[in-house]
């Protein structure tokens, strides 16, 4: 490469003469492009140029408009127009003109217009679906150029929607006798796939054709495609792993043409690629994995030429040997050939071994070890690239002994990085150690502290919420707790001491809670201090608004536990004449409060920070009052939205726009607790209500309330900690390295005094350093290194997030070798039981995997069973679920309901089109000598429809039977009476009516008579009864999410309530809903982390909603409902099911 | 994937720029400037890797010229350093020892040579050979303005 780029640009302006220079030969300096592009290196402004080109432009503006203007012309004025673009101008005018370029101009035109086509549009312009048509053409063209270019575009820029058009041709071209069209082909559709995956999936088997060309070029492409439908599902593709390795066997011994040759190694490109696809398809696949181990060991013997493509090579084999189904003695070899890369003097090497390190450390943090002292050398590395890259391997090797260091070194880091993007990684790195691994409560603040300042107000807003809550809800040991807040109270009035401070606004924020909620147990400091020091703050021309209303909250706490001081009524007073509303009304509620003690006491009470907050969501309390004003004449209240249908109703014009900030407003006269959860937390968060200021400092700050509560005072879930501990490979070195690995780990830890003389003191230092670093990761720690969750170390409990678990679980597949092939010298561990424990765990989480699965098994049974209970034996068929539109699943009902007939033999049919229907058993109602009454209920969509037996046991014929539903509160249709003029001896008949509910109860008993005449011709009478529950008459109403929260907040009545929780089941919520879902017919509507909501209707038209919350426990239900009864209603059977559970 | 290509010089003005997913005009830009002004603020001694957002740079200065590619978190960046050279190699092939003036002044054909190389982001044609044969099979194509080709075999042309 010597020869290349040697001469460089030193005088651009000096080289008029540019035809001695062999490039610019090719371009005549007379030509427009070439003086554009001379003028614009003469330059020597920015504002130069701009002239320049806006003259440039209004030119090539007039001449493509021009009629006169030639295809020839028009060429030359596109690719001026692209150097313009390069150059940051817009010539978005000019697109539709390199489109017509593509159309219509010969070849030689036409490839200067799809050439600016591919550089001006991207595949969403709209632009571009007038080049489908060219496209089409030119791919049916004979010449083989403008097929060419066609596929080009057709593989860099192609709109979605239109692929079907081109499709037929490109697949074609799949059998053209040129290569170089198979290719392009091949690529096209490789594109396709990217963007519309399923409409090529009809030509799979070409694809295999298109790997099976004999042009190697052809096949290579074709990888590409592979490499991505593998990646999308890896087990389609399982019986493609022998050809795989095959290919790349013939590839890695030379078999490919010297033209694929790369700097003399075969085909580079094709190795990766192939690495890639193996890697994909070995993962996770221990028989997979088998076949290609041979063709790994022979890559990563081959690749010893010491060049750059060699260990680009050796790179990918390291992460695809990592990746594979294990194999001790290969991941040996990679192990080295990590080393090679981390000890090399290349930096581009050193850099790429570092993150190999950082990959596999998590699989073998012996590896670590083995190269501390490389990896203390880059920790002051100049190049903050490599610095950062030693950072991350460090951040994952983090335990609680050697916290201390790293998080020093990654913060120092921080103080002299710049870019926005690793500080937020970084920030939020050290505060997951800092609150995983704080050796003492003064360290952890003092972090902190450095990540507040640093992170400022780029980081993730989690942080300091987080830290909130840890403070907020302390640990274990209550003394402990203090002491933090102590600790912390006492280090933010120091820092609040320094003047000219400039804290950024998420600190000052977190100082203000913490000064307001614990200052209290700072004794010796009287809160008129503090109160004075957050007044300073509170002055400063710096600080925003979000700040001040913290500040102005904290200080009203502090006003709380102590006697009226001067300072909090003058900051009352200064801050009720203040322009800005939010601080104004803050001022008034501290006065309000100021004037009444008891109330103040009774709102903020001191240290509850954590206690749940009963809110009168429906602020009863104010009945009073709007019945006063409704008495003397006032309007009564209506919801926005109904405000705004009949504003919308009354006028022709639609105000829409307005609407919005109709809750904002409406909630500022507190009443928004009345419409929406949303409603609610606007009124708490815009305009920081007096009623709930409390309430307020919980969502603005900290929402405990809504919170996960994960880590609750119980613990972390067992689950999590044990699928942590499972997941620590018991040793995946093997022995010989485990040996030196300890005494590396002795000599670390035995420091400098027996380390050789021959060290310097710079060395030593080192050697102290890395002892620091390194300290507790060696064989006999790795069980609770690689977790990262040092359970009896670990101080502050957090975040346990599922997110973790499942990460922990994925890694725990990936590490099921170790458990496997268990390590030799087990038995000689100490942690054997440990291990043991671990493979324990490793068995329970594997059971409560399938636990799982037998739960939806059971489930299923249940429902079957309840199928079968429902039907009608005389039928036989068991179709509960009979057309689309009925998704009814009747629960079944207490036992005590159904009472079988004495004679079991006999049965009743119910009509064809009705036993295709949900329905319950066939009751007796009541018999005599003569005659028998059934009954079954079916679960229609609109309404429940009754089907009474009549059954005759007499000899004789029964003469005018006429059944009466003389009824209150149903409502029967089909008429309540139903009159038969005879029935036969020992015949059936049947008569239905259709039953709806006119007032919600939760339980009601149909009486009715049947009167008769036997051949006596005297009248007799046969009383019955059917108990009916609001079950029967409840259906899912099938809404979306839009609309349910539209039709919440039309429904005046709601009830708060707790219900039990079914704790037991793996995933509590879900668990209950579905309990609830298939007792009581509730049709869920979505499910969103630990809510949900729901939503079912009574017949004929009641609906209910019900926003469902686990919240400690239990299952917090908020039902809203048109009908106050229907929720009491159903609030019962809910309670009821449950308690049964 | 590559996600985007870019050259420029020195002095931080842009000579070539090849986007491989869509972006806004507004976004091209600011990446542009952003990245110019990181990579030119790199020492020469540092490593050729960066990460940048979620994305892998990998750059690498021929004389004058700055190489710069951006990759996704699970490409290989040495196997990109190398697309890089292989890239320089063809223009050098192609121009005959190239310097960045070859480029300024016959960007499009930069642009043909790159679209024969790289589609879509991925690497198409890895013999340096074959690109050469099909860049010039095009270019003869526009010097001898044959509208009916397309009979000629390969060897014809080298």
């Amino acid at each position: 490469m010597s020869d290349v780029v040697e001469k460089t640009l030193t005088a651009l302006p000096s080289l008029l003469s540019l035809d001695s220079q062999p490039g610019a030969g090719k371009l005549s300096i007379t030509s427009k492009l070439g003086s554009l592009i001379k003028n614009i290196t003469e330059l020597t402004s920015k504002h130069e140029e701009s002239k320049l080109i806006k003259k440039e432009l209004s030119t090539i503006k007039e001449q493509i408009s021009s009629p006169h203007t030639t295809l020839r012309q028009m060429k030359e004025i596109m690719v001026r127009m692209i150097y313009c673009e390069m150059l940051g101008y817009d010539t978005s005018f000019g697109y539709i003109h390199a489109i017509k370029l593509a159309q219509q101009g010969s070849l030689l035109e036409k490839r200067v217009g799809y050439l600016a086509v591919s550089l001006f549009l991207n595949e969403n312009h709209e632009l571009l679906l007038l080049l489908v048509n060219t496209v089409l053409k030119d791919l049916q063209s004979t010449n083989l150029v403008e097929v060419c270019m066609a596929l080009t575009i057709a593989s860099q820029i192609f709109p979605k929607d239109m692929i079907p058009a081109v499709l037929p041709l490109v697949e074609e071209k799949l059998q053209h006798s040129k290569e170089i069209i198979r290719r392009k082909a091949v690529l096209a559709l490789y594109k396709f796939y990217l963007i519309a995956p399923n409409q090529v999936q009809h030509i799979h088997d070409k694809f295999r054709k298109a790997l099976c060309d004999r042009d190697p070029g052809v096949m290579i492409s074709s990888l590409q495609i592979y490499q991505q439908m593998i990646k999308d599902c890896p087990d389609g593709y399982k019986d493609l792993t022998g050809s795989f390795v095959a290919i790349l066997k013939q590839v890695v011994g030379g078999k490919l043409p010297v033209d694929f040759n790369y700097h003399s190694v075969p085909a580079p490109w094709l190795q990766i690629q192939l690495l890639r696809i193996l890697a994909l398809l070995g993962k996770d696949d221990q028989s997979a994995s088998e076949l290609m181990y041979d063709v790994l060991d022979e890559s990563l013997r081959r690749a010893e030429i010491n060049h750059n493509i060699t260990y680009a090579i050796l790179f990918e084999c390291v992460k695809t040997v990592y990746t594979i189904h294990p194999k001790s003695d290969l991941l040996q070899k990679a192990a080295k050939c990590i080393g090679k890369f981390v000890l090399s003097h290349k930096i581009n090497l050193k850099y790429l071994g570092l993150k190999a390190l950082t990959y596999v450390v998590q699989q073998d943090p012996n590896l670590a070890l083995q190269h501390q002292m490389t990896i203390i050398q880059c920790l002051d590395h100049p190049d903050p690239i490599i610095k950062r890259e030693t950072l991350e391997l460090l951040y994952r090797i983090t335990n609680g002994q050697n916290v201390t260091v790293i998080v020093e070194k990654m913060l120092a880091f921080l103080w002299q990085s710049k870019d926005e993007y690793t500080t937020i990684d970084l920030v939020g790195k050290v505060a997951e150690l800092a609150e995983k691994y704080a050796p003492d409560n003064e360290w952890f603040v003092k972090t902190m502290n450095t990540v507040f300042s640093l992170g400022g107000d780029v980081m993730q807003p989690d942080i300091p919420n987080n830290f909130l809550r840890l403070l907020a809800e302390g640990f274990e040991n209550e003394i402990e707790d203090k002491q933090l807040r102590l600790f912390a109270v006492e280090s933010y009035l120091s820092l609040l001491d320094k003047e000219n401070c400039n804290f950024p606004q998420r600190f000052l924020q977190v100082i203000s809670w913490v000064l307001g909620e614990y200052s209290y147990l700072k004794t010796d400091t009287h809160p008129e201090i503090v109160a004075e020091r957050l007044q300073k703050l509170l002055d400063q021309s710096t600080i925003s608004q979000e700040t001040k209303s913290w500040i102005m909250a904290a200080i009203t706490k502090l006003a709380s536990d102590s006697v009226c001081s001067s300072t909090v009524t003058e900051i009352a007073e200064k801050h009720s004449v203040c322009l800005d509303t939010v601080q104004r009304q803050h001022a008034f509620e501290m006065k309000a409060l100021l004037d009444d003690r008891e109330l103040m006491k009774q709102i903020l009470p001191k240290d509850a920070s954590c206690e749940d907050i009963e809110v009168d969501i429906s602020l009863s309390f104010l009945d009073e009052f709007v019945a006063n004003a409704l008495d003397r004449g006032a309007a009564p209240y209506k919801p926005p939205h109904q405000r705004q249908q009949e504003l919308s109703q009354a006028k022709a014009l639609n105000f829409e726009p307005y609407g919005l900030s109709l809750p904002i407003s409406a909630s500022s006269y507190s009443i928004a607790g009345r419409q929406s959860p949303t409603g609610l937390s606007l009124s708490s968060g815009l305009s920081g209500n007096s009623a709930e200021m409390t309430q307020k400092k919980g969502s603005n700050s900290l929402k405990l309330e809504g919170v996960k509560k994960v880590w609750g005072k119980e613990g972390y879930l067992p689950q999590s900690e044990t699928a942590q501990e499972v997941n620590h490979p018991s040793a995946s070195c093997p022995d010989v390295e485990a040996t030196t690995m300890e005494k590396l780990v002795e000599n670390a830890s035995v420091q400098s005094d027996l380390l050789p003389v021959a060290l310097n003191v710079k060395d030593q230092e080192k050697q102290q350093l890395a002892s620091s670093l390194f300290v507790g990761i060696g064989s006999h720690d790795t069980l609770s290194l690689m977790g990262k969750s040092e359970n009896n170390a670990q101080r502050f409990r957090k975040r346990s997030k599922l997110k973790e678990y499942s990460k922990e679980t994925e890694r725990l597949s990936r590490d099921e070798f170790s458990l496997q092939s268990p390590p030799q010298n087990l038995l000689d561990n100490a942690n054997f039981s440990e291990s043991s424990e671990n493979l324990n765990g490793l068995g329970t989480l594997f059971t409560s995997k399938f636990s799982k699965k037998a739960d939806s098994t059971t489930l299923d049974c249940d429902k079957m069973s309840k199928q079968e209970m429902l039907t009608v034996p005389t039928k036989g068929s068991s179709l509960l679920f009979t057309s689309d539109d009925m998704v009814v699943v009747k629960p079944s009902h207490s036992p005590a309901e159904i009472s079988f007939l004495p004679s079991s033999n006999q049965y009743f049919s119910l009509p064809a089109e009705l036993s295709q229907q949900a329905h319950s058993e066939v009751v007796q109602l009541a018999y005599n000598d003569f005659l028998s009454l059934s009954a079954c209920k079916i679960y229609q969509k609109d309404c429940l429809l009754l089907v009474v037996f009549i059954t005759s046991y007499s000899s004789t014929p029964i003469t005018h039977i006429e059944l009466c539903f003389p009824q209150s509160k149903l409502k029967v249709f089909n008429s309540a009476a139903h009159h038969f003029h005879s029935l036969e001896a020992k015949s059936t008949v049947n008569c239905q009516s259709c039953l709806l509910m006119e007032e919600p109860c939760a339980q009601l008993d149909l009486v009715g008579n049947l009167t008769y005449h036997l051949e006596s011709e005297e009248i007799s009478e046969l009383e019955f009864s059917l108990t009916l529950t609001l079950l029967d008459f409840v259906r899912p109403l099938i809404i979306s999410t839009d609309d349910y929260g539209k039709l919440w907040l039309s429904f005046a009545n709601d009830v708060k309530q707790n219900l039990n929780l079914l704790s037991n089941a793996k995933d509590p919520l879900t668990a209950t809903l579905n309990v609830l879902k298939d007792n009581l017919c509730l049709h869920i509507v979505d499910i969103i982390g630990k809510e949900s909501i729901i939503a079912c209707q009574l017949l004929p038209s009641i609906p209910c909603l019900m926003h469902c919350r686990v919240h400690s426990g239990m299952l917090a239900v908020w039902l809203r409902s048109p009908s106050p009864d229907f929720i009491d209603c159903l609030l019962y059977h809910c309670q009821r099911i449950l308690q049964e559970k | 994937m590559m996600q985007f290509m870019l050259l420029f010089s020195r002095q931080g003005k842009l000579r070539l720029q090849k986007w491989y997913v869509p972006l806004s005009d507004k976004e091209k830009k600011k990446i542009t400037r952003e990245l110019v002004q990181t990579v030119l603020a790199r020492k020469p001694k540092m490593c050729s890797f960066l990460e940048w957002r979620d994305l892998k740079i990998v750059y690498k200065r021929y004389a004058s010229l700055y190489f710069c590619c951006a990759i996704e978190d699970q490409d290989n960046e040495l196997i990109t350093l190398e697309i890089i050279h292989r890239y320089v190699e063809l223009l050098d092939k192609y121009f005959g020892s190239v310097c960045e003036l070859d480029i300024i002044f016959n960007f499009e054909k930069a642009y043909f040579i790159l679209d024969e190389f790289l589609l879509g982001g991925e690497a198409q044609e890895t013999s340096k050979k074959n690109v050469l044969k099909a860049i010039e099979q095009a270019d003869l194509l526009q010097e001898s303005q044959n509208e009916d080709w397309g009979g000629l075999s390969s060897d014809d042309i080298l």
